[in-house]
């Protein structure tokens, strides 16, 4: 996929904007009449015939057949949320600690936790309101297991404003794991490139 | 008058009614697809192949649809205005000769419903009768975008009559004759022989008004576009708006047959070559309704009046007087 802009330079005075060159009006009637003159016989009319027989010989459609074709999203895109696996062991990312549902700030995440049998705090429920949840991002960004994450599902239609999406949904399927296709979430709240490098050694000796 | 003349006319009116009837619905078919090619879109894609059957399927669409007729309006006459449309639109279809006359079977079928003597003139005023669809559609309607719509394509149409009346005077006098046929016959002789290098000017002007009788861009004010409504026909629905549509595009095709007929050498000597040719012609004219349609913008209403009285119709009386004076001496 070509990429067709150049997203990253906002600059306008460098992107060949220039001011139209527009002539004053004409007042008086000679005036008017020359200006009529002169646009009847430019053939300005021809150039707008041009333009759009050359588009349609090129036959350069810039449309896609949506359902069936999609545009490609950003890897930082928020859109319906996932639930990660650890990498090691296929184990889910989520300790339950529930900052993700505190600080939704639409409300939108309810969770419940249980002591499992191995005596580890587990996830029983966990559903989010796509009705409510407005994307904002907080919840990955403040989960310190980088378990909940946005994912590129952007289509999600349901028969009521209540929309819910629960755990099982958003986790990543085990033979996605296996096959060692999980995606990492790029955007908000995911460490950033070569963290490793830059990561320090916690002072013991003061 | 015998009984196999009243069938071969009844049977080429059907055929007629049949063919352009399609033909609008087909219309709209090549119009979305070629606006859309141009505005580098692909139209209509869903409906079978290529979306060739979009055409039936918003057939079914109109046919199905409930045929409201809302409160405050003059039932009657709101419920006739877009048969006027639709019948006008074919009625002036009787005088033109869409091909040259063949032999089928053994039998020489003139493909002409009623050569009259006097077709042009019958053509424009049965065009002119048309505007009553949109005036008393929007007049009946109870509605005040309708009502504004409808006044200004009447005073588009009364306007633009003069234009085309005062164009097609010169070829009249110079031909003598206001049949169709003669028109051709006096053109048949050949690319050399076309109306159109004698009389450039009525040629352009007819071509002009052509757009504002059938209310084409760039002279689109019969559709309030700039109110965001659709003009006089706001308050119609289903087949009746329908019928509005059938006859905006039956009139496309006529005028598109029209204009190559009284300037550019119609159908030629007859032959099949010459038939072919008049449709190739017909359908370069009707491409064209669709081409400025892509490309150019819409005037405003006091731009057409000033473009019809103080640009379009002094030149076609100073046409008529030049023609005049060459014919003389
Ligand atoms: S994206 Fe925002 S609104 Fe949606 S669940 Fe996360 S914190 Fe709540
Ligand atoms: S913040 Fe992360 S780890 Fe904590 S409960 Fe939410 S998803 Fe689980």
């Amino acid at each position: 996929m070509k990429n067709t802009e150049v997203f990253n330079n906002r600059n306008v005075s460098e992107n060949g904007y220039y001011l139209v060159d527009i002539a004053d009006y004409p007042t008086d009637g000679w005036g008017k009449f020359k200006r009529v003159v002169k646009r009847t016989f430019r053939g300005e009319l021809f150039v707008g015939l041009w333009v759009v027989l050359r588009e349609m010989i090129k036959f350069d459609i810039h449309t896609i057949q949506y359902p069936q074709e999609k545009m490609p999203i950003g890897p930082r895109y928020r859109a319906v949320h996932e639930m990660k696996r650890l990498w090691e062991s296929d184990a889910e990312r989520c300790i339950g600690c529930g900052l993700c549902e505190k600080i939704c700030i639409s409300n939108c995440i309810k969770m419940d936790t249980r002591i499992d049998e191995h005596s580890r705090k587990e996830v029983s429920e966990y559903t989010i309101n796509l009705g409510r949840c407005i994307f904002c991002g907080y919840c990955a960004e403040v989960c310190p297991e980088l378990a909940i994450t946005h994912g590129g599902e952007y289509e999600q239609a349901s028969e009521q404003r209540e929309h819910f999406v629960d755990y099982s949904y958003m986790l990543t399927p085990l033979d996605k794991m296996k096959a060692g296709t999980q995606v990492e979430f790029e955007g908000f709240g995911s460490i950033t490139p070569h963290e490793d490098e830059r990561v320090k050694k916690t002072p013991l000796a003061y | 008058m015998d009984t196999a003349y009243l069938i071969e006319t009844i049977i080429k009116v059907v055929v007629v009614l049949l063919i352009f009837s399609a033909l609008a619905g087909i219309g709209t078919y090549f119009e979305r697809k070629i606006l859309a090619f141009m505005q580098r879109r692909l139209g209509p894609m869903n409906v079978g192949p290529y979306g060739l059957l979009q055409v039936a399927a918003d057939g079914i669409k109109l046919f199905t649809k409930e045929d409201i007729i809302p409160t405050n309006v003059v039932g009657r006459i709101f419920k006739i205005a877009p048969v006027i449309t639709a019948a006008t639109a074919f009625m002036a279809a009787a005088a033109i000769p869409f091909l040259p006359q063949f032999e089928l079977f053994g039998y020489t079928v003139h493909p002409i419903i009623a050569d009259v003597n006097i077709g042009i003139l019958y053509i424009l005023g049965i065009m002119g009768v048309g505007l009553y669809g949109p005036l008393l559609g929007g007049m009946a309607s109870a509605n005040k975008f309708s009502l504004l719509s409808a006044a200004r394509s009447a005073a588009v149409f009364i306007s633009y009559e003069v234009v085309t009346g005062l164009s097609i005077l010169a070829p009249i006098m110079m031909v003598g004759s206001l049949s169709l046929i003669d028109f051709n016959e006096y053109q048949s002789g050949g690319f050399g022989d076309w109306i159109v290098w004698s009389q450039p000017v009525a040629f352009i002007l007819f071509w002009i008004a052509a757009f504002a009788e059938t209310g084409r861009t760039p002279f689109h004010l019969v559709a309030n576009d700039h109110e965001i409504i659709d003009g006089f026909g706001t308050e119609y629905s289903g087949m009746r708006w329908g019928l509005f549509f059938i006859g905006e595009y039956a009139n496309m095709f006529f005028i598109s047959f029209v204009i190559p007929l009284l300037f550019l050498g119609g159908y030629g000597d007859g032959s099949f070559l010459g038939a072919l040719g008049l449709l190739a012609k017909m359908s370069f004219f009707f491409f064209f309704f669709l081409w400025t349609r892509a490309a150019w913008p819409d005037v405003r209403p006091d731009q057409l009046m000033w473009l019809c009285w103080k640009v379009l119709m002094p030149i076609a009386v100073i046409n008529i007087v030049i023609t005049g004076f060459v014919m003389m001496f």
